[in-house]
């Protein structure tokens, strides 16, 4: 287990540009209820914004939204100032790069191959790549910590590495905003920390990184603004101290817990209690 | 290497498929009858009878595979095909309507199999969407299959009452021949394989793109629906025009894609190019097969690739599902 913390040093990152969630409401085709409800969020460059809550409370809409794969039924979505309806699929993946939550490489490739797909909004159809093309996928490689997989195909990786390559690939796009729906989910300790350090790190070097995850702790840890979904709505916005209180995440989560502050760490920590029969609900 | 390989085999096929039949050629004359030196029915034999076979054979598995290749990219399924899918089948019924209209204009014929392809793609897909939603691939070929028995019974009616001699015709729809191929249908194919293939291999990273998935595809900048919507369509359109020349003719288009994959083509353009040249290797074999291994009886082409297709698809699946 060495190469877990990314890469410092290589620096390929461009700068951030905001991006702006601002009173979106979506509802999917044929339910009553909506899946966002007037809900904003901000990503602002040079930091790492997670958006967290229960299963169903909107995260991967948030997501989806951006891919087109679920419309606006009020509100807007902005990249910079341009309103994400103002901007094709290619303009779109020049300026926010996006690791959705799930992938199976059905037809495997080879991972520089497929680190190379992120240089596709920027590609003719038929030219090569170029001298800018081939050193974003190398910087891209490096900056995730495989670029020793370079050679090897995608459905030989283990569950760490193929999540790095899908963030390799991301950040080949060179894009100002990078979006990742959770990017942890079956990593174990290390890996999970990997790559938490490595989007901590593209943030300090200036990109713009919205996450949407599960890892409350986690994310209290690494990121400086938190919004907490709740059933579609906004229950809480801010840093960690503002989300990570009992009775905003108890009420949210429907489960009763503590939040600590650890001694070691100093880091605020959610802890959920056993016994829920014998304090009702 | 692959491709050269794949050349090489192609040369041997196409003099074997040229030099072997009721009248043996020794495989220099044959080089010699091709360009007009030799005996005159020596010359008629390769010329006018043997080589527009051979060559739309090889044109037609060219074209299955593509048209394969490219769907198993767009539905991210390595077990699609256009037979399998009810693209071919729904091909055969357009061509076959278009004639017992007395329509024989082979472009128009043409134009009705395509007609045919994209209604069966259009059942199919609807079938898979008001059964399970979106885009199963798995509901789909179960679909494809069930469109695909369809054409070949709705075939079978439309031809019932035809005279005996185009109860032939019935077979070469559905089992697929190269037996009547004229120079005609050799350019009409090679046309067809050149404007569509072309059009696949140009918008191959497209298809790379798309085989990721969905949600990774519209993240890397591709208009998702429209993208498969045309892909879908322009590989139909080739299995379309391999059906009109040369009846429906399975598993090539199954075979060929994963061949080339395991040849060590990942990315689609090398693998649409290797399947391309491999298509017509098998084809142009299976051809040769067909008219020697019962002669002077002429079997079935798609009889042939159907014996060898379906244990190979049975193995793939065990693979797929496993």
């Amino acid at each position: 287990m060495t190469d877990t913390t990314g890469s410092v040093g290589v620096t390929a990152s461009v700068p951030g540009i905001a991006l702006a969630f601002e009173q979106v409401s979506v509802r999917y085709p044929g339910r009553t209820q909506r899946a966002l409800d007037n809900v904003s969020v901000l990503a602002s460059p040079g930091r790492m914004t997670a958006v967290v809550g229960p299963n169903g409370s909107g995260k991967s809409t948030l997501v989806r939204t951006l891919l087109r794969r679920a419309a606006l039924e009020q509100g807007v979505v902005r990249i910079g100032a341009a309103p994400l309806s103002s901007l094709d699929a290619r303009e779109v993946a020049r300026l926010v790069a996006i690791v959705p939550q799930r992938e199976e490489p059905v037809l495997p490739l080879r991972v520089d191959e497929f680190v190379a797909l992120g240089r596709h909004a920027r590609r003719s159809a038929f030219g090569g790549m170029s001298a800018d093309d081939r050193d974003a996928v190398q910087s891209a490689l490096e900056r995730a910590g495989v670029a020793d997989a370079v050679g090897r195909r995608t459905d030989t990786l283990s569950g760490g590495e193929w999540q790095r390559v899908r963030i390799a690939r991301a950040l080949a796009q060179a894009t100002p905003v990078i979006v990742l729906d959770e990017p942890t989910t079956f990593l174990d300790i290390a890996h999970e920390m990997a790559v938490f350090e490595l989007l901590d790190t593209i943030a300090q070097q200036g990109q713009t990184v919205l996450m949407v995850s599960h890892q409350l702790n986690l994310v209290a840890r690494f990121a400086s603004h938190i919004v907490l979904l709740h059933r579609g709505t906004v229950a809480a916005a801010g840093d960690a101290a503002t989300i990570m209180r009992g009775e905003i995440l108890e009420r949210v989560y429907d489960w009763p817990l503590v939040v600590t502050r650890d001694p070691a760490v100093g880091a605020l920590a959610l802890l959920p209690l056993r016994g829920r029969g014998r304090r009702g609900s | 290497m692959p491709a050269v390989i794949g050349g090489l085999l192609l040369i041997v096929v196409v003099i074997a498929g040229l030099s072997i039949g009721a009248v043996p050629i020794a495989a220099g004359d044959v080089v010699a009858a091709l360009r007009g030196f030799g005996d005159a029915s020596t010359v008629a034999i390769v010329r006018d009878l043997r080589a527009p076979r051979v060559l739309l054979a090889a044109l037609v598995g060219a074209g299955l595979a593509c048209s394969g290749g490219a769907l198993q990219g767009t539905l991210r399924n390595p077990l699609a095909e256009p037979y399998l899918l009810g693209v071919s089948g729904g091909a055969a019924v357009g061509a076959v309507l278009a004639m017992a209209l007395g329509i024989m204009q082979p472009t128009l014929v043409t134009a009705s199999a395509f007609v045919g392809a994209a209604m069966a793609t259009v059942v199919v897909t609807g079938i898979a969407r008001a059964v399970g939603g979106s885009t199963d691939t798995k509901l789909l070929l179960m679909a494809g299959v069930v469109v695909g028995a369809f054409a070949n019974a709705a075939i079978l009616v439309a031809l019932a009452d035809a005279p005996p001699e185009r109860l032939r015709g019935a077979l070469f729809w559905m089992m697929g021949s190269a037996a009547d191929a004229t120079w005609a249908a050799v350019g009409r194919c090679a046309a067809a394989l050149l404007l569509l293939g072309g059009a696949l291999i140009w918008r191959a990273r497209d298809l790379d793109v798309l085989a990721l998935g969905d949600e990774p595809a519209a993240a890397l900048g591709v208009d998702v629906d429209r993208a498969s919507r045309r892909l879908f369509l322009v590989a139909s359109w080739l299995a379309a025009a391999t059906v009109a020349a040369a009846g429906l003719i399975g598993f090539i288009g199954l075979v060929v894609p994963n061949l080339a994959r395991a040849l060590g083509a990942r990315q689609h353009r090398s693998m649409l190019l290797l399947s391309a040249l491999y298509g017509a290797v098998l084809l142009v074999a299976a051809d040769l097969l067909a008219r020697t291994l019962r002669a002077p009886a002429d079997l079935p082409l798609g009889a042939v690739t159907a014996l060898v297709g379906v244990p190979f698809f049975l193995v793939r699946l065990r693979r797929f599902v496993a």
